[in-house]
């Protein structure tokens, strides 16, 4: 803006919003809207939380609380840039922890559990792919589907009943550290530079943009359009499915009847937040981990500060409208 | 909603009559399984299913469910979605209770009129703010079940049991419940609206093509802002009715509504692209799903075989699945059809 004022003496007040000036002003508050309340709440908590500047309270508590709904977050993106949605990812890791959880108990390995939780994961996200890609179901009515269902099948894996186990290894996503962080930051952190790197270097990445921009095109163009979301929605299952693990190894006990609850409301506000239009076409792994940190941030900000629950949940809907609003598009 | 989702193939041919015409089998063939179901269930059970009271308890349970998903037809009709209903039926349960001492019709007027505020706001940022129903209801329904609780200091919230407020759920009327008659009669009055009117008309041609009904000089805003507000309203009567009719709103009241209406929505045949639906089938779908539930209960009630009340959920699912594959079938069947 300040290449525009010829004369230095023009006196430096805030420059009115004229014509010419003011998309570059909104493009500037749709990119960087959610990291400037991410640096104003900081500050804010910088200053007024006690013991907020140290370790222990910003990466054992507000990164590590950010990283399940992060790392859903992503897989949210991807669909979201496709122009979906996925409603399934909160039942997703329910069925993911309760079955990794039940081969544990049943004597299995960990690794198997793992792969066991994480193969039923990616088949619901094919199940998901298959409604969407191959017979033309709306993406919100199909993973509505198994988002209904979804949790009956994870109760119904061990009737409902917790269970407790106690094993490191299998547990590690949830309580394991690497390098002094926990591992979960490690996860979110490895699936957000993977992310990045497929949407900028690979040629799915740019399909999965060009999906959400303009399907038809994309399709008369020769973009394998039905394999991309195949693809897409299998993705944002796999990381529900980690997220469930997490969950559960967080817990040292599964619990079908809580594990994931709300996570897609979760997730898509992060994404919302970030700017990410819900209309697909665009995508930003940093703006969704950014959106994740926010909200988390936000959330904890009005605990820690003694607002109650539900006022909190009346300011958080109110922060998600206006972050749409400054970062609405111009059409 | 407004995830702009191109349609199966791009290859269509007059893409709403050919929808309009499957609705129309789709409805018809909802209705059929919903009377196979309840012969079914008459054989099965015997009298103990078919008596009155059985009917009228299923009736009168339904007839929530219902009004939410009366609202959220029309809003699926203009191409949008309400997700915050579930926290605004809460909302209207708690304003309703607090009101409770003044009687039934100041009690319920009170609900209804908390939900229609709510839809106004929602209809505020849609149409004035122009930002995706689906967001802004989500931001909505966070926020209004935070309001909700905070209304009623976070607990559970009765209703005064001195005045009338509470009588809907012993009220009848020609042997039916009043809340199931008012029920059907605003779906009545919803499909000739939508048949016979002109906002009616005009809801579809929102739906179908918002951009051509803004050149045709339709005031979309006007008929987007009425649908929010008439979901909201809606919403709160049904939150009114869970109030008078239990006695009582729990803090998680309404969890979960806004999705179970919108698959009732869907096993109607209304589709989620807008344009094209019909109230009445919406009205056969809550009637089908929830019947499916009173099915199993009596089936548990046979000491047969056991269903775990977990099962419901995924039949719910199931059946939701079979309806959508049904649909897409019905669809491409017709596309064949025309382009042969």
């Amino acid at each position: 803006m300040s290449d525009e004022v010829l004369t230095p003496s023009a006196p430096p007040v805030a420059p009115v919003p004229t014509a010419h000036r003011r998309p570059s002003w909104q493009r500037l508050t749709q990119r960087y809207g959610a990291l400037a309340v991410l640096v104003v709440l900081f500050v804010y908590n910088a200053v007024q939380t006690p013991f907020f500047l140290t370790f222990q309270s910003l990466v054992n508590n507000q990164l590590r609380q950010a990283a399940p709904v992060g790392i859903v977050a992503l897989g949210m993106a991807l669909v979201i840039a496709t122009g979906g949605i996925d409603l399934s990812v909160g039942s997703v890791a329910a069925i993911a922890g309760q079955l990794g959880a039940l081969v544990l108990v049943d004597g299995s390995s960990a690794y198997l559990a793992w792969g066991a939780a994480l193969g039923v994961a990616l088949l619901c996200g094919l199940f998901n792919g298959v409604l969407i890609a191959r017979y033309g179901v709306q993406p919100i009515i199909a993973t509505l589907i198994l988002f209904i269902a979804g949790r009956g099948i994870a109760q119904l894996i061990t009737g409902g009943n917790l269970q407790d186990f106690d094993d490191p290894l299998f547990q590690f996503f949830g309580l394991g550290r690497t390098a002094g962080l926990p591992a979960q930051i490690g996860v979110w952190f490895l699936v957000a530079v993977g992310m990045a790197a497929v949407m900028r270097w690979t040629t799915f990445g740019r399909y999965v943009v060009a999906v959400g921009g303009n399907e038809t095109s994309s399709r008369l163009a020769g973009v394998p359009v039905a394999r991309t979301k195949m693809l897409v929605y299998a993705t944002s299952a796999v990381l529900a499915g980690l997220v469930g693990l997490i969950a559960v190894g967080v817990n040292s006990s599964s619990d079908a009847n809580n594990v994931g609850l709300g996570l897609e409301l979760d997730a898509i506000a992060a994404v919302a937040v970030a700017g990410v239009p819900l209309t697909g076409g665009r995508m930003t792994v940093i703006g969704t981990v950014i959106g994740a940190i926010t909200l988390k941030l936000l959330q904890n900000t009005l605990i820690a500060h003694g607002i109650p629950l539900e006022i909190a949940q009346m300011i958080e809907g109110a922060v998600i409208l206006a972050a749409l609003y400054v970062q609405r598009s111009e059409r | 909603m407004t995830t702009a989702d191109a349609p199966p193939t791009p290859r269509r041919f007059a893409p709403r009559a050919r929808a309009a015409a499957a609705l129309q089998q789709q409805g018809a063939l909802i209705t059929l399984v919903l009377v196979l179901l309840l012969v079914f269930g008459a054989l099965r059970y015997g009298s103990d299913f078919a008596t009155g009271f059985n009917l009228q308890s299923v009736l009168a349970d339904d007839a929530k469910y219902a009004l939410v998903a009366l609202g959220m037809t029309f809003v699926i009709m203009t191409g949008g979605i309400d997700l915050s209903v579930g926290s605004v039926a809460a909302l209207g349960g708690v304003v309703a209770a607090q009101q409770s001492s003044h009687g039934f019709f100041v009690g319920t007027m009170a609900g209804v009129l908390a939900g229609a505020a709510v839809g106004l706001v929602n209809a505020f940022f849609v149409t004035r703010l122009r930002l995706q129903p689906f967001i802004v209801t989500l931001a909505t329904l966070l926020a209004v079940r935070g309001l909700a609780l905070h209304l009623a200091d976070v607990k559970g919230i009765s209703a005064d049991s001195s005045s009338n407020f509470q009588g809907l759920a012993s009220w009848m009327l020609l042997g039916l419940p009043v809340s199931a008659l008012v029920v059907i009669l605003l779906y009545l009055i919803g499909e000739g609206v939508l048949r016979w009117t002109p906002f009616g008309r005009q809801v579809l041609a929102v739906g179908g093509n918002e951009d051509a009904a803004r050149l045709m000089g339709l005031r979309v805003d006007a008929v987007k802002a009425a649908v929010y507000v008439l979901s909201g309203a809606l919403a709160g009567l049904a939150g009114a009715f869970l109030c008078a009719q239990t006695g009582s709103v729990a803090t998680g009241a309404g969890k979960g509504w806004e999705l179970s209406a919108i698959a009732a929505v869907v096993v109607g045949g209304t589709l989620l692209t807008g344009g094209v639906g019909s109230v009445l089938a919406t009205g056969v779908g809550v009637g089908l799903l929830q019947l499916l539930f009173n099915l199993i209960t009596f089936e548990n009630g046979e000491h047969v075989i056991t269903i775990s009340h977990y099962w419901e959920d995924v039949i719910r699912g199931a059946f939701l699945l079979v309806v959508v594959l049904l649909q897409v079938r019905i669809v491409r069947r017709r596309q064949r059809r025309v382009t042969s």
